[in-house]
């Protein structure tokens, strides 16, 4: 780690850099922008947006558990809890006749009183509240790893599922029809953005998680014109505005996830003129 | 009421009286469905359907709205699970081997702000390389070689959502068409389509029957398009209440039972 913090201070020598917290930040955002800008894009085109908020706000429910189980790491609970979560709405979502936001209002709902039930307990609540929006001095060299590996998993089966998600996002049976596994495509997906969402949810925080999946997306569509520039555009615009809202975010003394995604929505409304239709 | 029927083997075929000859890949010559019955939730959508597709045909499925016409589409797609079976044979009479089933579905319902293209869209369907990598240059031929299929190689670089319900359609036909399908499935592909998109569309269709050897499988609401275009005519309501060539199904009493609503023919 301190080889990788020895470049840093030779390559970029910014007064926020300074820090090796900032640095551990500058590594996490390098690597949980572009898996949100690449997520994200598959997120809006099969309408998700309001499925991933639901994911987000399950994390507080798994921080619950987690405390509940007396866990030393909350992570495991997280994880565990988010994926749970995320397959058990794509089940009801597909064995169910109600609408889709409907059932997915219910679990929110759901998880955000059941965590607050839990973390509130005794007003205790405080201790939790950096889950809300985020705190990056929290980032461990343990936790980089985990977004390392996290990356690692995500970017071989994006490759894969791709494809299948974009068919499916125009047509279920016709992506059927091309021997696409729908469903199965579709749970992947999910719990895809199930795990990102639960490995990043502490430093971005809950209120915040869910802008960091669907802007970078929403702001490439303004002014991509195919799949490439798409996601391409999607990615670099989530780490150019990750970055940026660090340092400001450093220079302000503000949250981090807010000046991020405060970055994103000043890029989508800029971009919004340049949609063709 | 449901009379099922059974066509008989080897019966004479409307516009293809030699039978199958050769140019399918799995040497496919009928699709044999037999007893096929469904049932979802406890409620039977579709009861005891048997009926024969030949290839260098067309076959139209029509009835009323609810009749099971899509669901025994989704039946032979493999979507669903059914009861009885569904064989597919070649001239003698043998399984055949792989029989591929090209798909255009209903008018779509998608997020037409994407900026995903016809090219990606093919591409993607087409290949296995993600297309968020790139379309490659043989890949580029090869989707504009399906495009021009079906007349419409000038969409390729258009956003797939700013297409009008004409040339989408025209363009999932190009997708459907390749690889070259033993089987062609069309459901109410041209339903909210202008009056010349649709035209376009069934010329193209024609053409293909004509001039390959496939099966196809139409399910229309428009019975002017089933009369010029089919060559066999299938009514449904819950299972087949008449089968036969247009005149036959058009002048029975069960076809005037079915669409009486609606004025008799159309």
């Amino acid at each position: 780690m301190n080889a990788v913090y020895a470049a840093m201070d030779a390559l970029l020598p910014f007064e926020f850099l300074r820090y090796a917290f900032m640095k551990n930040a500058l590594l996490a955002m390098l690597m949980i922008a572009p898996l949100f800008g690449m997520l994200g894009t598959m997120a809006v085109d099969n309408r998700m947006a309001f499925f991933s908020d639901a994911l987000g706000h399950s994390a507080l429910t798994g921080i619950a558990v987690g405390v509940l189980l007396g866990l030393r790491s909350q992570m495991a609970a997280m994880l565990a809890f988010g994926v749970l979560w995320a397959a058990l709405i794509t089940f009801v979502k597909h064995h169910s006749r109600m609408s889709a936001d409907t059932i997915i209002s219910v679990f929110s709902s759901t998880s955000v009183a059941l965590g607050l039930v839990v973390l509130s307990r005794g007003g205790a609540f405080a201790r939790y509240s950096s889950v809300l929006v985020g705190d990056v001095l929290a980032i461990t060299p343990g936790d980089l790893l985990a977004l390392l590996a996290t990356l690692a998993v995500s970017l071989a089966l994006w490759a894969l599922l791709f494809n299948p998600l974009m068919l499916t996002s125009v047509n279920a049976p016709l992506a059927q029809s091309r021997g696409v596994r729908a469903s199965l495509t579709e749970y992947a997906f999910t719990l895809l953005v199930a795990v990102a969402v639960m490995v990043s949810i502490r430093w971005v925080g809950v209120m915040l998680i869910n802008s960091l999946l669907i802007l970078p997306a929403a702001c490439a569509r303004n002014v991509a014109r195919n799949a490439r520039a798409y996601m391409g555009l999607s990615v670099l615009i989530a780490l150019a505005c990750g970055v940026a809202g660090l340092a400001l975010s450093f220079y302000l003394n503000t949250s981090a996830g807010a000046a991020v995604v405060l970055l994103l929505a000043a890029c989508y409304f800029c971009t919004l003129p340049l949609r063709r239709r | 009421m449901t009379t099922p029927q059974t066509a008989r083997p080897g019966a004479p075929k409307l516009r293809h009286p030699d039978g199958c000859h050769g140019g399918s890949p799995c040497g496919l010559c009928r699709i044999e469905i037999d007893h096929l019955s469904v049932t979802l939730g406890g409620q039977k959508l579709l009861h005891d359907v048997s009926l024969h597709v030949h290839c260098g045909e067309l076959t139209a499925l029509i009835g009323a709205n609810g009749a099971g016409k899509t669901t025994l589409l989704r039946a032979l797609l493999g979507q669903i699970e059914y009861t009885g079976a569904v064989r597919h044979l070649t001239q003698d009479g043998r399984p055949a081997a792989a029989v591929r089933t090209g798909y255009v579905p209903q008018q779509l319902e998608f997020d037409r702000s994407s900026p995903v293209t016809v090219t990606d869209f093919l591409a993607g369907a087409i290949g296995r390389r993600p297309v968020f990598l790139g379309v490659g240059r043989a890949m580029r031929a090869r989707v504009g070689e399906a495009l021009s299929r079906t007349h419409c190689e000038a969409l390729a670089d258009r956003p797939l959502g700013a297409l009008s319900g004409g040339e989408l359609q025209r363009v999932l036909l190009a997708l459907a068409l390749t690889p070259q399908p033993d089987l062609l499935i069309l459901d109410e592909p041209v339903s909210g389509v202008d009056p010349n998109g649709l035209e376009a569309f069934y010329r193209t269709v024609d053409e293909l029957r004509r001039t390959n050897h496939m099966a196809i499988l139409l399910v229309s609401h428009d019975l002017g398009v089933v009369e010029r275009y089919a060559d066999r005519v299938v009514l449904m309501q819950g299972g087949v209440v008449k089968q036969g060539s247009p005149e036959v199904v058009f002048d029975s009493p069960e076809f005037a039972a079915v669409f009486s609503g609606r004025g008799g023919r159309a």
